[in-house]
Formats: C-alpha cells, structure tokens, sequence
C-alpha cells in the first residue's frame, strides 16, 4: 500500500523496476521489510484481538457456555498470549519500526544484512500458521508459559502442541536473526559522526533490545528443545518420573520470558522519547541518563526471573532475593517517567495525535509499574500470584503501554513511510476511545485479582460477576477502536494531500526527518555528514 | 533479624487502619460467616491469619505508597501539559541537564524502596514455614479434585471435589464454583504445616483470606503453613493451569475449635472409609474416581 505510491513518485532515480514478488516475496529493502512486518503485525493483531473478544464475553456472566469446553478455553488463552506476544507486539516494534527507521536514523543505506532481513521475517509466516494450528486443533491449552507436565505428551497428546512449540522456534530464530543485523548494523554502519553517545534513543532502545533477544532466545530454544525431546523421543527432562524437573522448565523459561517483557517494553520507550521531545519542541532531558536508564533495565531483567516463580517451593532465601533486584528495575524505570516530563516542562508542547498517546502511555505504563512493585514483594505476591491483579498489571505495561508506544510511533511516522498524513480527529477519536476501552477493560482486573480470583478460568464464582461485566463491556469499546483505526489506515491510504519532508517541524531533528516522504526506495547513498 | 515465628503479626497490626478503608466498604456482607469473595469487591478478603494481616498490613502500606506516585506523576503531566501548551508557551526552553533533579530522582525511589523492602523482607521469612507445627495436612493435586492427607492421624485421607452447580442445595447456592463436597477440617488456632504435591499436573494450593498459596508441584514436596484466627468456612481455588477443569476444583477448608477437631479426627476413618490404612488400594481407588469424575464432568 505504501509502498505503491512511492514507487511512482520516487523511484526515478535508478532503472530498478522489480515485479510484484520481486519487491515483496524477495525483497532486501529495509523500508518494504518493515511494511511488511507493520502489515503482517496489523493482521495477527487482529486475531489476537477477535481472540481476547471471545474471552471477554465468555467471562461476561458467570455460567456462559459460549466456549464449549475449559480445553478449549485454555487453548484460546494460550493463542492469544502468544499471538499478542510473538506476532504483534515484537514485529509492529522490533521488526516494522526497527527496520524502517534504524537505517534512516543512523544515516545508512540498508540494513547489514538485507538478506537475513528477508528470512528474518519470511520465517514468521509459517510460525504464525503453526501457532493457528496449535490453536485450530484445540491442542496447546497450557497457558503461553507451557509448564510441563500440562505440556507433556500425557496431557497433552496431540500434535497441535507440537507445532505451537515449532512455531516458538521458527518464531526465536526469525527474532535471533533479526537481533543480530540490528546490531551489527548499529554497530558498523553509523553515519560518520555520530557516536554512541550521539544516537538517537530509538537506536539505543533498539539495540539493548537486540542484546536481550541475542541473549534470551537461545534459553527459550534450548527448553523448547527439551520439551520436544521429551514429548517426541523419550527423554524426561521435566518428567519427575524420569528423573526430572517441572521446575528446571519454569527456570529456563522464565530466563527467556522476563527479558522478553523488556523486549517488548524498550522500544517503546525509544519512540516515546522521540515523539516527547518532538512536540514538545524540546531535546530529551537527561540523554546519557535516559540511554544507561535503558541499559541498567536490560542488565538488570536478566536477573529477576524467578519473581514469577515465588510460589513454586524455591528457597526463601532465594525468594528474598529475587523480591529486591525486582525492585531495584523500579529505579531506572522512574529515572524515564520523570526524564520524559521534565523534556515536556518547559516546552511548547502541541497536541497533536502521537503525543496524546505518547502521554497516555507515560501515565498507563505508571499505573502497569507500580503495581508491579506491589507484585515484586514476594510477601505480597503470595495471594497476588497468577490472579488477576497479574493479569490487570502485565495488560497495563503491554496492552496499555507497548501498544499506546506502537499507535504513537504509527501516527509519529505514518507520513513519513507513506508520504500520506493521517487525519488529525479521527487519530484523536481512536485515542479516547481506546483509552477508555483499555481502562474500563483493565483497571476492574485490579479489583478481581484482589479478591482473589485465579487467571486462565472460563467460570468463576458468583460474586465476580459485577467487575468481570464491565471488564468485558471495556473490552467491546476497545474492539469498536480497532475499527476506528482500521477507517483512520483508510482515510490515511486514500488521502491525497502529500507531507513535507519534516512536517513535524522544528522539534523533529533524527535524520529520517532530512529524506522525502515517503523516502526514496535506496536512502543515503551518499552519507550524511551528522553534527 | 529473620528468626521466623517470633514477630508474628504485631509488627503488621500497625499499618492495618487504613485496611479497614477498604474493607469496610465491600465486606460483611456473605452468607453464614463463609469467607468468600464478595460482589462488587475492590480490595482484599478480610484476613483471618497471621500471615494474611502480615500481607494486607504490608499491602495497604505499598497500596499507599503507590497511589500517591501514581497521582504525583498524573499531576505533573496534566500540569505540564496545561503550563506549557504551546498557546500558553510560544517558545520552547532549552534545558536538558539539571543533575541536581536526576540525583534526586534516582535516590528518592531508592530511599522509597528501602522503605517498602524492610518490611517486605520480614513478611517473606515469617511467611515460609512454621516451626513448631501443631499438625501437618499433606495436599495433593490430582486432575481435578484435591486430596487431603493427616499423616498425623495414621494417614487419614479423603478426597474433596467441587459440587456441580445442578447439585447445589440451599444456602451452597451462593458458592456455586466454592462449595465442595468434603472440606477440609482444621483447628483454628493452631499451626497448620502444609505440605503440597501433586499426581499428575501442576496445580496451586490457594486461599486468599488465610494468605496461603503454593505450587503442587509432581515429584516434589512444597512446605508452608497457615494459622486460621477463627473457626468459619474459608475457600480458595485451584490456581495454575491444569487442564480442562481447571476451574472447577475449588478449595474448602472448615476450621473448627480444637475440640471439635479431637470429635471429628476420631469420627473421621469410619466416615471415609477408604481411609482404610493402604496407600496402594487408596491410589486405586482415587485414580478410578477421578476417571469418573472426568468424564462425568466432561461435556
């Protein structure tokens, strides 16, 4: 879609005329990549959503039987976690916006490795084909942390787990490599001039980003490997009847899963720097103090996994560690939320679209953080674990805070990779509407988890029923804004007015601001001179 | 600093006023002394042990702690974003550094922290184990239903399953997904050693209102306690993923005084009777029910 455009307008500079499955079947163009990641985000966004619709007006009432059976709840669970997880959050954040602006921010030409970059992204077709079959055949009801035994061939018999644990490895190694060219490209191809400690943050949140990925993945694939193992070939590495540990699973898993939440978080904060400091016409504060605030987070996550284990007969010992380096994650973590107010004090903010929810999302990510102090106390934890004030905090980090970082970069930079402005009151509109949905959806789960009712159920007691009605009437408003924003892609596709090259104006200073919009199919052949 | 048993819950008790913000609000109302969750509920079930006014104590102190931070930050980006509008405030500054303010940032959190751990840290240890347990219930998981062993009492043990929302009777029906048919009995007052594991899959032993909760975990064996203030009904629910029935295998437990206890330990193998002295028969026995149960609550 965009691409199409631009191809008339600026494709002029080169005879390179590729066909249809040339340009996008093989493509190497970092810019086509990202598209392609962003569209196929959109789509498995969609069914990740239709999915969370489905949970919500089960658990509307009490007693409902619009799910046929607590298998089939479970299975549905599990897609949706994974799908949000795997196939929306990391490739609209990792996959679209890295591999469109890394480049263009950086001043280089591509990325380092444009091959790699197609595989990269080809390999999450078929993952995401595996993962709708796991759930198709009503077969991976686990819950996305796959705990064995519940995961084991016993419990488990069926194929269909089998290929949603192939679609986690198709998916790892689509994410590995990814990881590796953001960093060798970050690494090797900056423009002249710029510096580590002259990148822009996106670039410093992208590559911390990749270094978590780099370093976590390969747990995730080594456990699913053994989990493989011991459903397929006999071995028990998490069968205690063999010999094994259900619990070795939890630790390996957890290496993996708790970086994976800064994996999806960081970026985030990357685009929100940017979109801040643009409108608020202002450069970040503190740069160095927001750029190692990100680095201590990503050091830090990797030790802090067994917070989400506190329950599971570790030491106390143990458990009193985890409690305080969880906590201590809460010190950088402030260090941005008062870093990207202080950029806005004394700016001269104007409010368009990608502010507003660069806004909401430093407020909604407040209220995902603190309740996660709550939850870091292993005291605490011990009646708040697995209920959902869980479910209420995580939602409240990702669904209200990687995913209001997402729509900000989308509307911060639709007019750059299209060449086409988004129209300025529906934007605004989507925002309200999502930002009362999510809330009305999320902030009663608080409330449930409080009481203590269990995640991952399809039937609760009675007396949930009175928060659990308007979590699922949030969830419908929240639905209606997917539409909103699917008629805002519409208007923005269709529109015919052209944007300035930097039609954000003074405050927006990367260098992806110096090129066309939409930019030439090769940028930077010449390199930029920076500062 | 960490010798567990002897703070108990008066270092809590202190904090637990503003507890009562909440708890006043969306308590009270449940039938016949049943600690159950209550409609419309915001905050925590009301605490009937130790540990559980340990937790809400130290709850309500962070609760505080964080509402505050969260009205701070919201405060400040609704003044920021009033001050310095664009309309209100033409021209942009150029401020980025103030090192005073990022020190301050950084320790103030810090010195916040501090505040939470210490507490936080007791908690944790007092939570763990009991020394000097006045009885041991050995529970485990099975798919779906929970099994109750007294080792103490030359291991007596029953089974305990929820009671399908057709048979429910009378005063149960508020408990639909709560009930069970046989629940487990303690005496209050007393400290109860918990021992979990598990037959098959990973379950967890969780009952808000006596602030106990850990993993079945197959092939290992999970030590904590519980204290339960008064006798009363207190019911919690299986909470880890463990298949299709996941949500329908409740947790009850019927505290009594200790004297009730010693009248119902002593009726309790004629009522079960498969508690019958041999562990192979028993497994038999309670792997054939649970094949029934299965399919019987399978649609």
């Amino acid at each position: 879609m965009s691409a199409t455009t631009h191809d008339a307008h600026h494709d002029h500079s080169h005879d390179h005329n590729p066909t249809f499955a040339q340009r996008w079947l093989f493509s190497t163009n970092h810019k086509d990549i990202g598209s392609l990641y962003l569209i196929f985000a959109v789509c498995a966004g969609l069914v990740g959503g239709v999915l969370s619709i489905i949970m919500r007006a089960q658990l509307s009432h009490p007693g409902n039987h619009l799910v046929n059976s607590g298998q089939e709840w479970n299975t549905i669970v599990t897609a949706h976690g994974l799908i949000m997880i795997f196939f929306t959050v990391m490739p609209a954040l990792i996959g679209g916006f890295g591999n469109w602006f890394i480049p263009l921010m950086i001043g280089a030409p591509d990325m380092a490795f444009p091959r790699l970059n197609n595989i990269s992204f080809w390999l999450l077709v078929p993952a995401f084909i595996l993962i709708m079959a796991g759930l198709l055949l009503g077969e991976s009801g686990s819950g996305w942390t796959l705990y064995p035994p519940l995961s084991n061939s016993t419990y488990e018999s069926g194929p269909g787990m089998d290929f949603t644990l192939f679609a986690l490895h198709l998916a790892g190694v689509s994410s590995l490599l990814g990881a590796l060219n953001f960093i060798t490209t970050i690494f090797n191809m900056r423009t002249p001039g710029m510096t580590l400690h002259k990148m822009p943050l996106f670039i410093w949140a992208m590559l911390v980003t990749a270094f978590l990925l780099l370093l976590s993945l390969p747990v995730l694939a080594g456990a699913i490997t053994m989990l493989i193992f011991d459903r397929n070939f006999g071995t028990s590495f998490f069968d205690p009847q063999g010999g094994g540990d259900p619990v070795l699973w939890q630790h390996l898993f957890w290496f993996f899963g708790h970086p994976e939440v800064y994996i999806m978080i960081l970026p985030g904060f990357g685009i929100v720097s940017h979109v801040i400091s643009t409108f608020s016409k202002k450069p970040v504060f503190g740069y160095l103090g927001m750029a190692y605030a990100m680095v201590a987070i990503g050091v830090v996550g990797f030790v802090v996994w067994a917070h989400h284990m506190f329950v599971s007969g570790i030491s106390v010992d143990t458990r009193a560690y985890f409690m305080a380096a969880t906590m201590i994650i809460a010190v950088p973590t402030g260090i941005k939320i008062f870093s990207w107010i202080a950029t806005m004090w004394g700016g001269s903010i104007e409010m368009k679209t990608p502010m507003l929810w660069a806004i909401g999302f430093i407020f909604l990510f407040t209220v995902g953080g603190v309740t996660g102090v709550v939850l870091s106390n292993a005291g605490i934890d011990q009646i708040l674990h697995n209920t959902y004030y869980v479910v209420a905090h995580f939602h409240y980090v990702l669904s209200l805070g990687a995913v209001f970082s997402i729509f900000a970069g989308w509307y911060y930079w639709i007019g750059k990779m299209s060449g086409h402005q988004y129209p300025e009151f529906w934007g605004k509109v989507h925002f309200w509407v999502t930002f009362v949905g999510v809330n009305l959806t999320f902030f009663p789960m608080h409330f449930l988890g409080a009481a203590g009712m269990p995640r991952r159920y399809p039937d609760y007691p009675d007396a949930f029923a009175g928060w659990n009605y308007v979590a699922s009437l949030g969830s419908y408003v929240g639905g209606f804004s997917v539409l909103i924003f699917l008629y805002v892609v519409y208007r923005t596709f269709t529109s015919k007015v052209e944007v300035a090259d930097n039609y954000w104006g003074e405050g927006a200073t990367t260098l992806e601001w110096t090129v066309s919009s939409p930019p030439p199919f090769h940028t930077f052949e010449e390199l930029p001179r920076f500062r | 600093m960490l010798t567990p048993g002897k703070r108990r819950a008066a270092g809590f008790m202190n904090l637990a006023l503003a507890t009562a913000l909440l708890g006043a609000l969306v308590l009270g109302v449940g039938p016949a002394a049943a600690q159950t969750p209550a409609p419309w509920q915001m905050g925590m079930q009301a605490a009937h042990s130790p540990v559980e006014h340990g937790i809400q104590s130290l709850n309500t102190l962070v609760l505080w702690i964080i509402v505050v931070i969260t009205i701070f930050v919201a405060g400040l980006l609704a003044y920021v974003v009033w001050r310095y509008d664009h309309k209100r405030n033409p021209v942009a500054g150029r401020v980025s550094h103030n090192s005073v303010l990022e020190v301050a940032w950084t320790a103030l959190p810090v010195l916040i922290l501090v505040v939470i751990a210490i507490p936080s840290f007791r908690l944790v240890y007092f939570e763990d184990r009991t020394a000097d347990a006045d009885l041991t219930v050995k529970v485990t998981g099975h798919q779906w239903y929970w099994e109750y062993t007294y080792p103490d009492a030359k291991g007596l043990h029953f089974d305990s399953y929820m009671v399908a929302d057709e048979d429910l009777k009378g005063e149960q029906k508020a408990l639909r997904h709560l009930a069970v048919d046989n629940q487990l009995v303690v005496p209050a007052g007393k400290n109860i050693r918990i021992l979990t594991t598990s037959a098959d899959v990973i379950h967890s032993f969780f009952i808000p209102s006596l602030g106990v909760q850990r993993y079945a975990i197959p092939g290992r064996t999970i030590e904590t306690w519980f204290r339960v203030d008064q006798p009363g009904d207190y019911y919690g629910e299986c909470n880890q993923i463990c298949g299709t029935n996941h949500s329908v295998m409740p947790i009850s437990i019927h505290a009594v005084t200790p004297e009730a206890f010693k009248t119902w330990l002593a009726a309790a193998p004629a009522k079960f009777s498969n508690a019958s002295l041999e562990p192979d028969t028993h497994q038999v026995q309670a792997r054939f029910a649970s094949a029934q149960s299965a399919s019987a609550t399978e649609r």
